[in-house]
């Protein structure tokens, strides 16, 4: 993909396609889901075809997931090592939140807030996914004792639960902070952007001359 | 089963609202299964399979008397054989037949996510509504008697229905009626729970000093009760639980904290809304624009 002349690349096209994926995949599983958790929610079913098609299908997107997050983590686990930085910037979150961008300290690719996405993710979607296996009752309904089935059961409502409460915040946080969103579906951001959200960043590319996402390492070719 | 009148039903899986209540005077049903005068016949077993028109899979042969194996699909009630050495070292031949106890509170129904799935008749039968069963399983997790079955092949799941459609008519249950000891006996809980007593008398009186009625009141009562004549020990009849009650674990998937889980689902998009209309999106602004140009220039003019 072209991106506009000026602009720098904050997601490949192999990692957008990869969270794309990921995206739907997780927007399908919390409606199935939510389905099968609380009668209010029933309705959502019928988006399926109906409970019995929603009950289907549900966990077979679920492995797509898992396989999905997988590719995110092998794309982006190299940013999103815990720092110093992090510390500094949730010190100051108040300020983030009340958009008071001056006194925030600079951070790298990802902030905080989006390493904690990240990694809570990476503990939930598979301790969602072997709890949904012990719960698959046409495959494993037989394969672990009822007692484990009713933890897993558990287990596997709310750390949904707290899967989405956490997707709620990621998607917000991309609604809410401008320019994101084409970070992730055009790929790309303005240098304003990565000097007001990611300057550590910004900087690291510029220093190398890179286009982004990622700083160029010594040797590469231009 | 197929769906009965609505208004009878006193719970309905997966509802949140009160379901018809105005037939509050029916009369409370039971069955007893009396054990010891249970001879091993299984003419209940043929008259369950008989009236529900099931037809299980041939099995094997496994040295047991227990045919088929399990509860399945399509056996609803299962005679379950143990030989016991007791106490005095003589064998005793305990047959219990096993299927749903019809709990007053129903495990099953508590778990089940599927409106109208499972449904419980003011009489106190618990019945599966299969049209409206999703197949999910939440049943086998809820049951502290280890009894629905999914099926591999519609999805749906299966158990006793103690025969809710002949109970309606005002028959008894198939295998009640096809008992030829009297051994299972069908009525009011009351009269059931009334000839119990006699049943634990006599049975007392002949040395069976811990005979006694199975209602266990940690399901609320059960609408089908045993007569045992070790009620100290009913874990000795093929694992009939001692002491059944709803897995605390399912007590708290389906207790206070589902409705507080939807409710912070809730909050968490009501806050970000109030965050947008309150402090607004975070735009970047030209100053941004003209120090990364800055930035980019400064490190050009190096190279």
């Amino acid at each position: 993909m072209s991106y506009p002349r000026g602009t720098i690349v904050r997601n490949t096209t192999a990692a957008r396609i990869n969270h794309w994926i990921t995206a739907a995949c997780f927007v399908l599983l919390m409606l199935s889901g939510l389905s099968m958790f609380h009668p209010l929610l029933f309705f959502l079913s019928a988006l399926f075809g109906s409970g019995q098609w929603a009950r289907a299908i549900h966990p077979w997107i679920g492995c797509v997931l898992l396989v999905s997050y997988a590719g995110l983590i092998v794309q982006f686990w190299r940013d999103n090592f815990w720092n110093w930085d992090d510390i500094a910037w949730m010190a100051a979150i108040v300020r983030v939140l009340r958009n008071e961008e001056e006194g925030v300290p600079e951070v790298g690719r990802f902030n905080a807030g989006q390493k904690f996405v990240f990694w809570s993710m990476g503990l939930l979607v598979p301790a969602l996914f072997l709890t949904g296996l012990v719960i698959w009752e046409y495959y494993f309904g037989a394969a672990t004792s009822i007692e484990t089935q009713r933890a897993a059961a558990l287990i596997h409502s709310y750390a949904a639960i707290a899967a989405i409460i956490i997707w709620i915040t990621h998607v917000y946080a991309a609604i809410w902070v401008r320019g994101s969103m084409r970070g992730m579906t055009q790929g790309y951001v303005t240098p304003g952007w990565a000097w007001r959200h990611h300057r550590k960043w910004l900087r690291s590319l510029v220093a190398t001359g890179s286009p982004g996402p990622r700083p160029r390492r010594a040797g590469e070719n231009s | 089963m197929s769906n009965l009148q609505s208004q009878d039903y006193i719970r309905i899986s997966a509802t949140t609202l009160t379901p018809p209540s105005v037939r509050r005077h029916e009369q409370e049903v039971a069955k007893l299964i009396d054990v010891t005068r249970c001879i091993g016949c299984k003419a209940c077993q043929a008259a369950c399979m008989e009236w529900n028109d099931l037809r299980g899979e041939v099995g094997h042969f496994e040295g047991t008397y227990d045919n088929p194996l399990d509860l399945d699909p399509n056996t609803w009630t299962l005679m379950r054989f143990t030989e016991w050495d007791n106490d005095q070292g003589n064998l005793e031949w305990l047959i219990r037949k096993d299927g749903c106890m019809h709990c007053e509170d129903p495990g099953c129904l508590k778990a089940c996510p599927a409106p109208g799935a499972i449904v419980q008749y003011a009489n106190g039968i618990v019945d599966f509504i299969s049209e409206n069963c999703i197949g999910c399983g939440y049943c086998v997790k809820g049951c502290p008697f280890n009894i629905p079955r999914v099926s591999k092949v519609d999805h749906k799941s299966y158990k006793c229905t103690l025969c809710s459609d002949r109970v309606t008519v005002g028959r008894e249950p198939a295998c009640v009626k096809a008992c030829p000891t009297g051994a299972i006996m069908f009525g009011s809980k009351s009269d059931m729970t009334a000839w119990a007593g006699e049943r634990v008398i006599d049975l007392k009186a002949r040395g069976f000093e811990n005979a006694g009625l199975y209602d266990p009141p940690g399901v609320g009562g059960t609408h089908v009760m045993y007569v045992l004549h070790h009620a100290d020990r009913p874990s000795l009849y093929a694992g009939l639980p001692d002491n059944p009650k709803i897995s605390a674990l399912v007590e708290v998937w389906k207790g206070f904290l589902k409705p507080l889980a939807v409710a912070g689902v809730a909050l968490a998009a009501v806050a970000g809304f109030f965050h947008w209309i309150t402090l607004g999106p975070n735009e970047v602004q030209p100053e941004d624009e003209a120090a990364a140009a800055k930035l980019i220039n400064d490190s050009q003019g190096r190279t």
